[in-house]
């Protein structure tokens, strides 16, 4: 009779939320805790990037004292793998089948995390958020176990590609880039984004190595080639130096200088306010040394943060504000798996953000990501150095 | 033509970054009869603790000639506690004390300091007062390290100090036996290279932007400038720093491009020593077997 | 060797071999690494302990072993085991080459110019006009190789026993050239240059030669590693590395074949204890350890294994055997 389907179907309607209030955990989550590993290069050549790691490890320590997530206290555990692609394997295989972490977070740079890329995937765990600006970690089809989380290097390439197109099609290119995956990532946007008019348009491209102490003597090879506009990807150091001796040699190109150093104290005050008045960049987040946020409430929370949890932090330092929003970005994705800690879960709600915004965003900008859009991060916005602060023009540009 | 004159010029002034870190390693050579792999840390701890100075509010002049000093005791205080127990060992455990030294001060440094960039100042005045091929900066810094390589030159001929410390270095038995402290002068040495160093470093600074790693690159051309020259030879060095840096860019820019620059130290580090080792101006040693 | 030592080594590479099947696939990968480390550090231990010739840049060895075995891995199509006869070869003549002008460098000299080629050779490595074999920055990634013949392992066990296997071998062909009159005539080029050459010893030869089975060793070490990490890229192989195995004979023992596993184990293992000592400084407190190396064990921890049974053999005669 009709009543054993009834009963069937009664018994499912009242099982369902019990079943949905279960707790379910894979290795690293607990009633208590949440165990998170990271590898950031706190030794050696990259040292400067260690800071990352330090305020993601501050953050984790102001959510602990409000309560953690969803009341579990978050454990970080962060290895020096001194940016060495061996270390890094050595110390993730440690953090996954020794330390049994949940996920991996924001592991720092490109070969390191190329050497982990398979055996994450392989292995199932999250190597969520990387910190890195390759464009190889938006691959959810072949690897979904691995997203980017910051605007990807060929994306913001390709911007100042087509605001050259737009604004000089005639212009003369010279462009200084360092010489590693970070350096070439940008140079092949640039040039995808210039097209055929590539090879045309750019008539210098000098590389540098981290080693070398200064770059004047390329600054003085792109003067010589009579370029009138100037894309710079350097790091922090080399970028002050390029400015500086751009100016002082007199040459006053168009300059496009990549957003890992458009920062006005690690980079523009140490090359000179005046010499930096022209300066073309994106941003995509509030640098909190620009006057213009100077009483953002998402600027001073932040500025509350690093007093309190990171004092020995620099202020001065971009990373320490880049390690705040993209340390939020895991808190939310985490407080939506609620109770369902399994690494499936922990992806899925990390491919499920729409319209999430940390306030220290600037504003426009928003997070989204699907089940075939593994780039959280996808949109900036042209900015204009006036000699004081950054202005922003222009629509935000891409997603 | 133009083009050409600029990166010479370029390459005297980073040249000139060259060869007053290797006017350090001649002087701890001169001194010892070692190559100081640690020397460029040892400017950077300096260079360190000068901007710990000024960024305490001590006006420039009064912090440079105080970092001298610190860096001077830092020097002797190394050279009796460090390098002293393995004085008569043999070559081997003195260069792994070089490289502890080098990894300790590098490391500790990023520890107390951080590894963000920090800027230091510069007593030259901003404008270019050389054309503007060179920053007042970089040109100061050329005469300042001439300045030390006069004062090199006078000390070592023309005071008993400097005769002392030569043969100290020369001939310790004979000099012991004529009663100069060999001891004291080779901690002497060690501060007077220090000393040199820390003087580098402060000059380099401005230039390069100071952090933990400002040196590691500068190390190993400092080490050809000083090969190329003379390893015994502060004249030498200088020499061989500025032909060092003019070379690494001129054969950068329209020879073998940009990334081959580390290969010409290499390139110049090994074919000195196979086939000129006293250099451009040192002394040819004779052994005799 | 006597009859005892024999069976010690029986019992170790016994215990050698139960390691992988007693701790986690985690540890039996750390195991390999160190594996991988001891035939590099025997390698410049030869040059350096048993030849007397200094050497700041072996991590070079090391890379173009590793650069080897990836390259005919991923380009060629070639099996793991294949690469190792040929990075053996390429690393031969690499380092004689390298020791011929080395011939006329002594003591700090040869340090310097050694310790260029450390610094030099990530650059080398990325050069454009190489790119397309090595991968530029981007290196190259290459697969984990599975067990042969269905064996019931995991891919790390078997990567051990493979690396266990070739490091035997590699040690025991060390110790009977060491042993032979090439060894012998390494030692004597060391402590007496000049009579070793007064006595008929091409020194030129031997030292070169030297210089080249010490850059196969290395270079053999670096293949191991390439698969055992399955990744090569420029930033692996930098001046650290080279300072890392000098590290590692001056700890565990100049001149000694047990010195290379005793510095492997250090220096595969204490960097992750410095680590948790100071995680700001680690490479402090690795200094630290080397500097008291130095001080206090100059022998290194074989130096002080050997005095010790010295000690200990020495108090067995003397004891009092008789009873009244």
């Amino acid at each position: 009779m009709k009543l054993v389907p009834i009963a069937a179907l009664l018994a499912v309607a009242l099982a369902s939320p019990a079943a949905l209030a279960q707790k379910k955990y894979d290795p690293g989550a607990s009633d208590k805790a949440i165990k998170i590993g990271n590898t950031n290069p706190y030794s050696g050549p990259a040292s400067s990037y260690g800071t990352i790691g330090k305020s993601i490890g501050a953050y984790w320590k102001m959510v602990n004292d409000k309560g953690g997530i969803n009341g579990r206290k978050i454990e970080w555990i962060s290895y020096d793998d001194g940016y060495s692609p061996p270390k890094t394997v050595e110390m993730v295989r440690k953090l996954v089948e020794q330390d049994q972490v949940l996920l991996l977070f924001q592991t720092l740079g490109t070969p390191p995390n190329t050497a982990i890329h398979k055996y994450m995937n392989s292995k199932k765990v999250p190597q969520a958020f990387v910190a890195t600006g390759a464009t190889k970690w938006n691959d959810p089809r072949n690897f979904p176990w691995t997203m980017g989380w910051q605007p990807n290097y060929q994306t913001e390439g390709r911007i100042y590609a087509e605001h050259i197109l737009k604004n000089n099609p005639k212009a003369k290119i010279g462009v200084l880039y360092q010489n590693d995956d970070y350096g070439k990532d940008y140079l092949k946007g640039f040039k995808d984004g210039l097209g055929d008019k590539a090879a045309s348009m750019i008539v210098k491209e000098v590389s540098y190595e981290v080693t070398d102490p200064t770059v004047d003597s390329q600054i003085v090879q792109l003067q010589a080639s009579g370029a009138d506009t100037f894309f710079n990807i350097t790091i922090p150091k080399f970028a002050a130096q390029a400015i500086r001796k751009a100016y002082d040699t007199g040459w006053k190109p168009t300059h496009y200088l990549n957003n890992v150093s458009a920062s006005i104290g690690s980079v523009l005050k140490p090359a000179g306010m005046d010499k930096s008045v022209g300066l073309i960049s994106t941003q995509y987040f509030k640098d909190p040394q620009d006057a213009q946020w100077k009483d953002d409430p998402a600027v001073q929370e932040w500025r509350t943060f690093m007093a309190k949890y990171y004092p020995e932090g620099n202020l001065l330092d971009p990373f320490n504000m880049y390690g705040y929003l993209v340390a939020s970005t895991l808190h939310e994705v985490l407080k939506k798996a609620g109770d369902n800690l399994t690494r499936v879960n922990v992806m899925k709600q990390a491919a499920s953000l729409q319209g999430y915004r940390p306030e220290g965003l600037l504003p426009g900008i928003r997070i989204n990501t699907g089940a075939n859009d593994f780039a959280p991060v996808e949109s900036e916005q042209l900015i204009r150095f006036n000699g004081q602060q950054w202005e922003r023009f222009g629509p935000i540009l891409g997603k | 033509m133009e083009a050409f004159l600029h990166q010479v010029l370029a390459g005297l002034a980073t040249g000139g970054i060259y060869a007053s870190l290797a006017l350090a390693l001649v002087m701890i050579y001169q001194a010892t009869h070692l190559v100081n792999f640690a020397q460029g840390e040892m400017a950077m701890f300096a260079t360190y603790f000068a901007w710990s100075l000024i960024n305490a509010g001590m006006p420039y002049w009064p912090a440079f000639l105080l970092t001298v000093v610190f860096a001077f005791v830092l020097g002797v205080v190394i050279e009796r506690v460090i390098i002293r127990p393995v004085e008569n060992a043999p070559v081997l455990a003195v260069v792994v004390v070089f490289i502890a030294l080098l990894v300790i001060l590098n490391s500790v440094t990023g520890w107390i300091f951080s590894y963000t960039i920090k800027t230091f100042p510069s007593p030259f005045p901003a404008e270019p007062i050389f054309g503007q091929y060179i920053t007042s900066h970089q040109g100061g810094a050329i005469g300042v390290t001439l300045v030390v390589l006069l004062l090199l030159y006078l000390f070592f001929r023309y005071t008993p100090l400097g005769l002392a410390l030569r043969a100290a270095a020369q001939n310790p038995d004979s000099a012991r036996l004529v009663g100069i402290r060999v001891g004291w002068m080779l901690a002497l040495g060690w501060g007077l290279a220090a000393a040199i160093g820390g003087v580098a470093g402060m000059m380099v600074a401005p230039i390069v932007f100071l952090d933990p790693n400002m040196m590691g690159g500068v190390l190993l051309y400092a080490f050809a400038a000083a090969l190329v020259g003379g390893i015994d030879n502060p004249a030498g060095a200088v020499f061989g720093g500025f032909l060092v840096g003019v070379l690494e860019n001129v054969l950068g820019a329209f020879v073998i491009g940009n990334e081959l620059k580390l290969a010409v130290a290499l390139v110049l580090i090994i074919g000195v020593l196979v086939v000129r080792p006293s250099g451009f101006f040192g002394k040819v040693l004779v052994t005799r077997v | 060797m006597s009859r005892r030592q024999l069976i010690l080594l029986a019992v170790l590479l016994l215990a050698a071999c139960a390691l992988p099947f007693l701790v986690s696939n985690y540890r039996t990968f750390q195991f390999t690494l160190a594996l991988v480390y001891s035939i590099a550090l025997l390698g410049l231990n030869m040059l350096t302990g048993y030849n007397g010739q200094i050497s700041l840049g072996h991590g070079a060895f090391y890379a173009i072993g590793a650069y080897t075995a990836a390259i005919l891995m991923d380009q060629f199509g070639m099996p793991y085991w294949a690469t190792l006869p040929i990075a053996a070869v390429v690393c031969l003549v690499a380092g004689f080459l390298f020791g011929l002008p080395a011939l006329r460098l002594e003591g700090l000299y040869l340090a310097l110019a050694t310790f260029a080629l450390g610094v030099s050779l990530p650059a080398l490595l990325k050069y454009h006009h190489l790119e397309k074999w090595t991968g530029g920055v981007q290196g190259i990634v290459i697969n984990k190789p599975d067990p042969p013949f269905g064996l019931p392992l995991d891919p790390d066990q078997w990567l051990y026993f493979f690396t266990l296997a070739i490091a035997v071998l590699m040690f025991v062909l060390a110790w009977n050239m060491l042993r032979g009159r090439m060894g012998r005539a390494m030692v004597a080029i060391r402590d007496q240059h000049i009579a070793a050459e007064a006595m008929g010893i091409n020194t030129a030869m031997v030292k070169s030669l030297t210089f080249g089975v010490s850059a196969m060793y290395t270079g053999i070490a670096g293949a191991l590693g390439a698969i055992a990490i399955q990744y090569v890229a420029p930033d692996s192989f930098n001046i650290f590395l080279s300072i890392v195995f000098l590290v590692g004979i001056v700890v565990g023992g100049l001149a000694s074949i047990s010195g290379a596993i005793y510095g492997a184990l250090f220096i595969q293992f204490v960097p992750n204890i410095a680590d948790e000592i100071s995680r700001a400084a680690p490479w402090a407190i690795f200094g630290i350890f080397l500097l008291g190396f130095v001080y206090l064990m100059p022998m290194g921890v074989a130096g002080a294994v050997r005095m010790a049974l010295a000690r200990l053999k020495r108090k067995a005669q003397n004891s009092p055997t008789r009873s009244t």
